[in-house]
C-alpha cells in the first residue's frame, strides 16, 4: 500500500492500489451572507447547480450570482451517488449530451484546478439473457453512428476483464455478453461538488448554505427573485437544480412536472484489496459495482417502489441486490455491508432529463435526471448556464424540453438508463 | 420493508404489492381533451412532502387494487380505503420518523 500524492494522477488511481487523497486548504469557497439581489440564483447546491453557476461565470460571465443549499453542499444526491461515468445511452439526443458531459469529463480536473479523482477504467454493462443481448447490441450500433466508443464483449472476453466474475452458464442470470466502454468510469463525486464550488467560488459566486427557497417572487408571470429562510433574494433570473425537490419548487412557482421521487439506495462494503478494476453493471439483475479508490466494493440497487423524502429504502431492495452480485461474484460472499445509505431521486416518465424553459419567464428548470445524472455534472450545469443566460436552451437540450410531455417527443432511455447508470 | 393493510387480506409485507402512484386520478374524456390536458393526465402525478393518497395492488394476494393513505417522510402507515369510496381524512402529522413504518 502507498501513501505518497503522486500516484494519484488522473487515469492511474486506484487501479492496483489503495489511496489517500491530498490534504484540503483550510476553506475552499467563501462563506456569506446573501445579498439583497443578484443577477442569477441557482437553488440548490448539488453537482448541477454549483456547475451551473460555474459555467454562468466562466462562459457567459455571469458573477452577481448566488447559489441557494437548504442544506449543506453535496447533501444531497452528489455525494450518495455510485459514481459512474458513461455516455453509451441510445437515443442520439441522450448520446450528444452525455458524451458532451465525458469529454468536458476528460480535461475537467485541468479546467477548475482541482482533484476528482476521475478515472477511465471502463464500464461494462452485462446482458443475461437473448433479448438482453439484442437490445445491447441495437445499444451498440446506435453508439457506433454517434462516434461513442463502445465495444461487444463475449463472455469469454468479459472474464478475461473481470476475472472474479462468475460466466458459469449454470446460474440464474447467466452472462451472454456484455457492453464495454473503455472511457467511462467513476470519480470522487463530494470533491467534484467542491471543484465546481471553490472555481465557482473563486469567479466571485456567492454560496450560500443552510438557505432554503420557499416561495417565488412571480410578477406578470416573470419571476422577480425568490423567498428564503434567510429573506427575499430578488433576482433577474432563478435556476431550479433541486433533484429529487423539484416538483415541490415547481409547486411553489405555480406549475406541476412529471416528476415522481423515489428512493435510491447504495452500500460500501469495508476497504479490501484491489479485485475489481472496471465497473460492472447488470440492469437485468439491478446491481451494479465497482471498486472505489480506496479499495471499498461500492454497489447501487434499484429504486424502492413508492414515491418518498425519507432518503432511505427498505432492506428487502438491498438484499436482492446483494443477491445478484453474489452470484456473479461468489468472492463476494466473504466481504461485510459497512454502511447503506438512500438518496431522493427525481424520476421522469421517460428516464430523460427535464432541462429549460418553464411557464415562468425567467425562471429554469433542471431535474429528472433520476438514477444517472451524476455522470452528467458537467454538461448540465454547462447546458442550463447558457439556458440561464441566452434564455433558450442551447442545442444540447433543447429535446429535452418541458413540452416534449405534451408533443410526445419522448425520450425513452428505460431500456439504456434502466435501473442503472 | 413498509406493512400495508390490504383491506382485504390484513397486514401484508409490502413485496408482495405494487405501487400505482397517486389515488383517484379521474379517467378523462379523451375526445374534449387538448394535447396538454392529456399531457398533465399521462404524466402529472402528485408528490408531496408528508401525506398522500396512493394506489397500491395486493399481486401476491387478493389481485386488487386499493388506496392507501401513506407520508412520505416518515413511511407512516394512515388508513387504507377502497377506490370509489369516500376518502377518509387525511392523518394528523404525528410525525415521528418510523413510528408505524
Ligand atoms: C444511491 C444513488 C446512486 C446513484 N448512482 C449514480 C451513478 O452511478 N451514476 C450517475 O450518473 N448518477 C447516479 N445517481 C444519480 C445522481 O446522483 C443524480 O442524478 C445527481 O446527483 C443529481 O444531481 P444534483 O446535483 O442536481 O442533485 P442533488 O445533489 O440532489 O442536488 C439538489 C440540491 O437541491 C437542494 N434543494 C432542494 N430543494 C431546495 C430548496 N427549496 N431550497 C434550496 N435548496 C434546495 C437539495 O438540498 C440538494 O442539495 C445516483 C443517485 C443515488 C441516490
Ligand atoms: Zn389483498
Amino acid at each position: 500500500m502507498t501513501n505518497t500524492h503522486d500516484t494519484l494522477s488522473p487515469g492511474t488511481i486506484g487501479r492496483r492500489r489503495a489511496a489517500t487523497f491530498p490534504e484540503q486548504p483550510p476553506r475552499l469557497w467563501k462563506s456569506v451572507k446573501p445579498k439583497k439581489a443578484y443577477d442569477a440564483v441557482i437553488v440548490g447546491g448539488g453537482g448541477h447547480g454549483l456547475a451551473t453557476a460555474y459555467y454562468l461565470a466562466k462562459n457567459h460571465g455571469l458573477t452577481n450570482i448566488a447559489v441557494l443549499e437548504k442544506g449543506w453542499l453535496a447533501g444531497g444526491n452528489t455525494a450518495r451517488n455510485t459514481t459512474i461515468i458513461r455516455s453509451n445511452y441510445l437515443w442520439d439526443e441522450s448520446a450528444a449530451i452525455y458524451e458532451h458531459s465525458l469529454k468536458l469529463w476528460e480535461t475537467l480536473e485541468e479546467d477548475l484546478g482541482y482533484e476528482m479523482f476521475f478515472s477511465q477504467r471502463g464500464v461494462l454493462t452485462l446482458a443475461h439473457s437473448v433479448s438482453d443481448v439484442r437490445s445491447k447490441r441495437r445499444n451498440l450500433y446506435a453508439n457506433a453512428l454517434n462516434g461513442i466508443d463502445s465495444e461487444w464483449l463475449t463472455p469469454a472476453e468479459v472474464k478475461k476483464l473481470v476475472p472474479i466474475i462468475n460466466i458459469s452458464e449454470d446460474v440464474r442470470y447467466p452472462v451472454h455478453g456484455a457492453t464495454y466502454q473503455p472511457r467511462g468510469g467513476i470519480a470522487k463525486h463530494d470533491w467534484v461538488a467542491w471543484g465546481f464550488a471553490k472555481a465557482a467560488s473563486d469567479l466571485g459566486v456567492d454560496i450560500i448554505q443552510g438557505c432554503e427557497v420557499t416561495g417565488f417572487d412571480i410578477k406578470n408571470n416573470k419571476v422577480q427573485g425568490v423567498q428564503t429562510n434567510l429573506g427575499s433574494i430578488a433576482a433577474g433570473k432563478v435556476g431550479m437544480v433541486g433533484a429529487g425537490h423539484s416538483s415541490l419548487l415547481a409547486n411553489l412557482a405555480g406549475f406541476s412536472i412529471p416528476i415522481q421521487s423515489r428512493p435510491l439506495q447504495a452500500l460500501v462494503s469495508p476497504l479490501l484489496e484491489q479485485v475489481l478494476n472496471t465497473v460492472v453493471m447488470s440492469g437485468a439483475v439491478h446491481v451494479y459495482v465497482s471498486q472505489a479508490h480506496k479499495g471499498e466494493l461500492v454497489m447501487g440497487a434499484g429504486t424502492d417502489a413508492f414515491n418518498s423524502y425519507a432518503q432511505r429504502g427498505g432492506f428487502h431492495v438491498i438484499e436482492h441486490q446483494l443477491a445478484a452480485a453474489l452470484e456473479l461474484f461468489p468472492i463476494f460472499s466473504r466481504a461485510h455491508v459497512l454502511r447503506t445509505w438512500g438518496g431522493v431521486v427525481d424520476v421522469s416518465p421517460d428516464a430523460s432529463p427535464i432541462m429549460g424553459l418553464t411557464p415562468v419567464e425567467n425562471l429554469f428548470l433542471n431535474c429528472g435526471w433520476g438514477t444517472g445524472g451524476f455522470k452528467a455534472t458537467p454538461a448540465s450545469g454547462w447546458v442550463m448556464a447558457y439556458t440561464v443566460a441566452h434564455g433558450r436552451p442551447h442545442e444540447l437540450n433543447q429535446a429535452f424540453a418541458l413540452d416534449r410531455f405534451v408533443t410526445g417527443h419522448l425520450i425513452d432511455e428505460h431500456g439504456a438508463a434502466g435501473v442503472a447508470h | 420493508m413498509l406493512h400495508i393493510p390490504c383491506p382485504h387480506c390484513g397486514l401484508r409485507n409490502e413485496t408482495e404489492f405494487h405501487y400505482g402512484a397517486e389515488a383517484g386520478v379521474a379517467y378523462p374524456e379523451p375526445n374534449v381533451l387538448t394535447d396538454s390536458e392529456w399531457a398533465k393526465y399521462l404524466h402529472i402525478r402528485a408528490n408531496p412532502k408528508g401525506w398522500l393518497a396512493e394506489r397500491w395492488v395486493h399481486f401476491a394476494g387478493c389481485g386488487r387494487w386499493f388506496n392507501l393513505w401513506r407520508n412520505t417522510i416518515t413511511h407512516e402507515i394512515g388508513p387504507a380505503y377502497l377506490p370509489f369510496t369516500t376518502q377518509p381524512k387525511k392523518p394528523d402529522n404525528i410525525g415521528q420518523e418510523g413510528l408505524k413504518a
